[in-house]
């Protein structure tokens, strides 16, 4: 076969028109060989190649999904220009196809066309934005990478589909996740405030303290969805899903919450060296700015004999970073062994490590510089070279003291043949020869003796040595400095002849000589700054971390810079999916027909008077709600036909029915959207009257969310107008509520639209229903003007959907409002298994089970419509199923933890049976309405 | 991103290129001599080189390197994880990896690797998926294939690529329906001169082999979850059962593969299964040396420890090794200067020790270095950190299958210094 010659590297072009013919063959291996072939050569080959491509476009209408898919992948590889108007015209219809597979490949497809025509980027942009709004994973990681190749710097494009992409991340295979998180961490760093402002002076800017000062930071919902949604990643089994993960913490998270990375890139630790390496790198950088993260993991970095040299050398550097006050001695006494290694190369760097600790921790410098000096009786020259070397920067910090060490030192130019460690020795003896008098002339007679042997730096160090005692003691050794000067003079190397020249100008005094002589003492003999000793991995995480560019040290191509955090916020409603409406959570689609990401809607407490008006129903379901003495009787009542209940609420004078019956009517309504003749009346009978007070609660009941994992619907609880300029939304987060398990948790974010702050926000007086309870959140004691804040409270509704009345306070003013929960979002999830499921739906049979026959809504045909609609109705969980036909969930309510099982059944011709089997009749009841409506509409 | 990829052997060949984008000559591996040259060892070579036009990333696994091309900005680790995926995709596919089974394999190996990546962005790493459309080579099939002139691609399309588990494919079907579990525990340690533990940690995988019909749905719970400190999983299984149940749910792939690694809490004390007590010195003049090992059990749960082997990279200057063992037997190779004690299973009564002389090459100075002992072991039947699963359950499927678990505790980098 042609194909082992390509593996071999082999030309095998020659034959490329015999090959060619095969594209048509049936048999598959031999097509794929070929494919193999063409792609291969085409390039070289281009008018042969394009007889092939007949082939190729009769795939691209085949009714097989995945003859579709590689038909589009072969014919996308064959780099021959010619055919780019046809590749776009395929990867247009591809990126439009039923199949996610094909749009996937169609994803794919796009940076192969950039690459090879570049002037298409326009219309790949287009294809590329389409792409980003798809809602399925296996589409997502593909077209963040086609979005990564073609245009990183749209980041505008991202908007619309962040919350999507933030919720899907976990279920996208792990290449996807890695090039989606490295995305998601620029688009956070552009769109949201540094975390970390108010807690680390550090931050130069003063543009940032500043800013502190005026508002105490609240962090973004949607930065903070980017970090939770990540975190279960660190678990993954691929390293670099784990590495993107660590790296997006470090740039993103606030400094308390970056710790928990350190447990997951230690474990990485135990994974081939190569991943290793590359960890060890990322850790070295990290450590400089966070060391406290990583100090419980100390001697996870304890170097092993058999490692090899390269981790070895970053290991050291980790445990050099880590090194402070409280562990510094058992470092040092690990270093202590080290340096006994047979590796040279590494007791070299050990050493270094060695200096590097004695500079930063002033307490064990002398320690160190004994140590040190110990080492200088070393019998491996590399050794005792690498320890001068360290020693002369130490000393230089106070020489006064160690003069003796000095001493030793001298003498040791005898033995020591390493030119570093030669030149370093003599500088030193130069530079602090007044400490040794006696012995300084003494080397340097020696050293002139050799000098037209030694080394080029070696003998620069020489001419320092002679011209610093030139001035210090000119009897004892002008004739050496002369000597060694002309020696000089006639070096091959123009810089040691240079230097000569110009110490010769300088100290030596002639009649000619000028101004600068003077100062010879002073040039020479000038304080010098002691070095500092630092981690070459300082300041490298102005790099993205994890990325090639990090690990160079230089910026790779296509590397895409970090920006720094903005100083103030974009708008955040750009995010916002919906137009006007106040639905939070990502990938939300209204059912209403309004357009999906149209123009950006303003901010979430604005809703328009328009929809104020519609809710008004609503509200009067609540009174009805809170005033009906028998919530039971009318529930069960509520099950009967539609048309009957509606005729009853016409007929009925007694206001007190009446008002039972409104609570039918909505149930009813909610059914079938369209607004009937008999509503009217009513409407008009209870709004007048009630709306005064009442018009911060709305339940948007015609809002219908899908969002694939958590969608969170917000509710009024307070309208800015009625609350002069306090908002207040709320929304079931679906959290368990920690403090008491029987809770609902319910998320309030307040809004301050005034110029002025509000202050000591709290709860007062709760009206509640018998068996009802409710936990306040913490007082809030100051909202500045044009912030909002978050906060959680926890309501038992005793299994019921009355509602909950409190006042709602601030230093100025009290207002009235009440929660009333949907039905579905009064349970939590239950994990059953099919069998366990089985079993409990067949003993809440009878009166437990309640049954209904519905036709499917155009839009919720498949499986995934009817789980992500039956899910964002009811907070419920999904249940295994074997039938393919059958979608199952349960879940159990909050207060009595009663089962509450659901069966979607599919028919033919879309129509269904839904079964809800629930001890409590009324939330069963109520439930298959709410569940009815979701999937009909 | 991933632009080509080259295997190369010990000797320096290059036996397989591949490219997936344009094609770019071989000569760039030049760098990567260049750089194996400096570096001496294999482990040596940085895993990331640069050169004037490329970046080459490799991997060395089995005595061939891995050398990738990449052009472009790229997380390395993600290179560096696919190329290993690679690796581990020809060890399941021929049984090993090797440079013989994939030249072997030329033809399968090249589907492979265009299934695996397109345009250089990883399209199908699962083995499922893969075999799926490549069957792996079995003695039979090549033979019928020879025969009957057909082809060992599947002609069935790769439906496993469209599901939401990937990780599984349709229509298994077992006429013994049967799952296993091993945990497998290792023991990193260092340990001083004295016997005193420097550092020491448990780390342990569950490998499974799970051999069941259709579509099961397990679920795996311990006695003792509190014990797993930091944990990865295979995709498959459902995190958030485990942060809320602390079990272990999962719809399995199917055949072997490694269901989760974990750490155990580092607060609680490891055991260490063994002591050992050594003496090496050598002498200043004479140029020599002694030798003097003995290892017995300490803490071992009242279970017998297996496959004790003693490696020891001696000094350079070590010529050879004059020893006798009381039990087991010893090599030491000159050229590599390892010294290997293989002490097979330990025996409480009489501990197996290691004495005698070493020669050292004359007039070269005596080490400085005590060569430190590495130690593997065995234990069957005992996970040291005391994990202990509790049971196994099964949903969906009817039947009932087999099912087992088995432990076993090794040493991982065990390392005694001298």
């Amino acid at each position: 076969l042609h194909v082992i010659m390509i593996a071999r590297g082999k030309n095998a072009s020659d034959l490329f028109p015999a090959v060619v013919k095969n594209v048509a063959c049936k048999n598959i291996e031999v097509k794929k060989l070929v494919y193999v072939y063409l792609v291969r050569y085409a390039e070289e080959q281009q008018d042969l190649a394009l007889l092939s491509i007949s082939t190729f476009q009769r795939g691209l209408k085949d009714p097989n999904q995945l003859i579709r898919a590689s038909a589009l992948r072969v014919l996308s590889s064959i780099r021959v220009t010619i055919i780019v108007p046809i590749m776009m015209l395929a990867i247009k219809e591809a990126a439009s196809d039923m199949s996610p597979y094909v749009r996937k490949t169609a994803a794919h497809a796009i940076p192969k066309l950039y690459s090879l025509d570049p002037e298409q980027k326009d219309q790949l942009i287009e294809v590329i934005e389409k792409l980003l709004a798809d809602k399925t994973t296996l589409v997502a990681g593909s077209v963040v990478m086609a979005f990564e190749e073609v245009c990183p710097e749209r980041i505008d494009l991202i908007h619309k589909n962040y919350r999507k992409l933030c919720n899907l991340l976990i279920d996208v295979e792990e290449w996807g996740q890695v090039v989606i998180i490295n995305m998601l961490t620029r688009y956070a760093r552009t769109q949201f405030l540094n975390p970390n402002i108010n807690v680390s002076p550090l931050i130069e800017r003063c543009v940032y303290s500043a800013l502190a000062k005026r508002k105490p930071y609240v962090m973004d919902p949607d930065h903070r969805l980017l970090l939770r949604n990540t975190k279960p990643l660190l678990q993954s089994r691929n390293a670099a899903v784990v590495m993107a993960v660590a790296q997006l913490y470090f740039h993103l998270a606030p400094k308390a919450e970056v710790g928990v990375i350190a447990k997951a890139l230690v474990r990485l630790m135990r994974s081939h060296s190569e991943v290793q390496y590359v960890v060890l790198q990322n850790v070295a950088t990290m450590t400089i700015k966070r060391r406290g993260m990583f100090e419980p993991y100390l001697k996870s970095f304890y170097i092993r004999s058999t490692d090899p040299t390269q981790i070895k050398i970053l290991k050291l550097e980790v445990l050099t970073n880590l090194a402070n006050e409280t562990n510094i001695s058992t470092i040092l006494r690990e270093f202590q062994t080290y340096i006994k290694s047979m590796d040279k190369d590494f007791v070299a760097a050990t050493i270094q490590a060695i200096g590097r600790c004695a500079t930063n921790i002033g307490e064990v410098r002398d320690t160190c510089l004994n140590g040190l000096v110990q080492l200088l009786s070393n019998r491996d020259e590399l050794v005792v070279a690498e320890s001068v070397v360290v020693i002369k920067k130490l000393l230089q910090m106070q020489p006064e003291q160690h003069s003796d060490i000095i001493k030793h030192m001298a003498k040791l130019t005898d033995n020591i043949q390493v030119p570093m460690a030669r030149a370093s020795i003599l500088w030193l003896i130069g530079e602090y020869c007044e400490h040794v008098p006696k012995i300084a002339p003494d080397v340097l007679r020696k050293m002139a003796k050799s000098f037209t042997n030694e080394e080029d730096i070696v003998k620069l160090q020489i001419l320092n040595l002679a011209a610093k005692l030139y001035l210090t003691n000119s009897k004892q050794t002008k004739l050496l400095t002369q000597y060694v000067l002309n020696l000089a003079k006639y070096d091959q190397n123009y810089d040691i002849r240079d230097r000569a020249r110009f110490i010769r100008q300088l100290i030596v005094p002639t009649d000619k000589s000028g101004a600068l002589s003077k100062y010879a003492k002073k040039l020479f003999l000038a304080l010098k700054p002691a070095p500092v000793l630092e981690s070459p991995f300082k300041d490298r995480d102005h790099f993205q971390l994890g990325s090639l560019s990090h690990l160079l040290n230089a910026k790779a191509g296509g590397y895409q810079e970090l920006p720094d955090w903005p100083e103030s916020a974009p708008d955040p409603s750009v995010r916002n999916v919906e137009v006007k409406d106040s639905v939070r959570a990502g990938g939300t689609v209204t059912l209403r027909g309004r357009a999906p990401g149209g123009q950006a809607c303003g901010h979430c407490s604005s809703s328009s008077g328009e929809e104020q008006k519609r809710n008004r129903k609503v509200v009067k379901e609540r009174r009805s709600g809170s005033e009906s003495e028998s919530e039971e009787e009318s529930e069960s009542e509520s099950s009967e036909s539609e048309s009957e209940s509606e005729e009853e609420s016409e007929s009925d004078t007694d206001i007190k029915k009446k008002k039972k019956s409104i609570n039918l009517f909505i149930f009813s309504s909610s059914v079938d959207p369209t607004p009937s003749p008999q509503v009217t009346p009513v409407n008009n009978f209870l709004s007048s009257s009630l709306v005064a007070d009442l018009e911060g609660l709305s339940l948007t009941d015609t809002v219908l969310t899908i969002a694939p994992s958590s969608s969170v619907r917000m509710y009024e609880l307070l309208h800015r107008i009625t609350g002069e300029g306090l908002a207040v939304e709320y929304c079931f987060s679906r959290q368990p509520f920690s403090p008491d398990p029987h809770m609902v948790a319910v998320q309030i974010q307040f809004t301050n639209n005034t110029s002025s702050e509000t202050k000591s926000l709290h709860i007062e007086d709760p009206k509640l229903q018998s068996g009802m309870r409710i936990k306040e959140f913490p007082e809030i004691e100051l909202l500045p003007a044009g912030e909002s804040v978050n906060v959680v409270m926890g309501i038992d509704f005793c299994d019921s959907t009355q509602a909950a009345n409190f006042q709602l306070c601030t230093h100025t003013r009290k207002f009235f409002v009440s929660i009333q929960p949907p039905v579905g979002e009064l349970m939590v999830p239950a994990f059953l298994t099919e069998n366990e499921f089985k079993k409990e739906q067949g003993q809440l049979m009878g009166m437990n089970e309640i049954s209904e026959k519905l036709n499917l809504g155009e839009k919720c045909q498949s499986d995934h419509a009817i789980v992500e609609r039956v899910t964002a109705k009811a907070n419920l969980s999904r249940v295994p199923c074997g039938s393919e036909k059958e979608n199952r969930f349960a879940g159990k309510t909050v207060s009595s933890g009663s089962l509450v099982l659901v069966t979607v059944a599919r028919k033919e011709g879309g129509g269904a049976q839904l079964t809800v089997n629930c001890e409590k009749m009324v939330i069963g009841t109520m439930l298959v309405k709410d569940i009815l409506q979701a999937l009909t509409q | 991103m991933i632009h080509s990829l080259f295997l190369i052997n010990n000797s320096g060949d290059i036996f397989l290129e591949k490219h997936w984008k344009s094609v770019i000559s071989r000569s760039v591996c030049d760098y990567f001599f260049e750089a194996q040259e400096k570096a001496g060892e294999p482990d040596n070579v940085p895993p990331v080189i640069r050169t004037p036009h490329h970046y080459l990333i490799n991997i060395y696994r089995e005595k061939i390197f891995f050398v990738s091309v990449i052009q472009t900005e790229v997380p390395p680790l993600f290179v560096i994880e696919f190329l290993h995926r690679v690796a581990e995709m020809f060890q399941d596919y021929f049984g090993e990896c090797s440079e013989v089974t994939i030249k072997d394999n030329l033809v399968i190996v090249y589907e492979l690797l265009e299934e695996m990546l397109d345009n250089g962005f990883p399209l199908a790493t699962e083995s499922n998926i893969l075999k799926e459309m490549i069957k792996p080579p079995t003695i039979l099939r090549s033979m019928v294939n020879t025969i009957t002139g057909s082809s060992n691609l599947g002609a069935t399309l790769p439906t496993g690529q469209l599901s939401t588990i990937p990780w599984r494919r349709a229509d298994v079907k077992y006429t013994n329906n049967e799952a296993y579990f091993d945990v497998v525990e290792e023991i990193d340690a260092i340990l001083d001169k004295s016997g005193t533990t420097v550092f020491a940690e448990i780390q342990g995988v569950i490998d499974a082999c799970v051999k069941l019909s259709g579509m099961p749905d397990l679920t795996l719970s311990f006695m003792n979850p509190r014990l797993l400190d930091d944990v990865s999983f295979h995709p498959c299984v459902r995190f958030k059962r485990w942060e809320s149940e602390r079990v272990l749910s999962f719809i399995p792939p199917d055949g072997n593969f490694r269901l989760m690694s974990y750490h155990v809490n580092a607060q609680n004390l490891v055991a260490i299964p063994v002591y050992v007590k050594q003496n090496i010195s050598f002498f200043e003049s004479g140029s020599s040396g002694r030798l003097d090992i003995t290892v017995g059990p300490k803490q071992t749960m009242g279970k017998t420890v297996e496959c004790v082997l003693v490696t020891i990279h001696m000094p350079k200057v070590v010529l050879s090794a004059n020893l006798t063992a009381t039990q087991g037997t010893y090599t030491y190779d000159p050229v590599t200067k390892i010294l290997v004690w293989d002490i097979g299973k330990l025996n409480q009564q009489k501990l197996p020790n290691l004495k005698g002389s070493l020669s050292l090459q004359s007039g070269a100075p005596k080490p400085e270095e005590n060569p430190s002992l590495n130690i593997d072991l065995k234990i069957q039947q005992l996970a040291i950190s005391g994990l202990k699963v509790n049971r196994l359950d099964m949903y969906v499927e009817k039947y009932k299958p087999f099912k087992g678990v088995k432990y076993v505790t090794k040493a991982g980098k065990f390392q005694v210094r001298t």
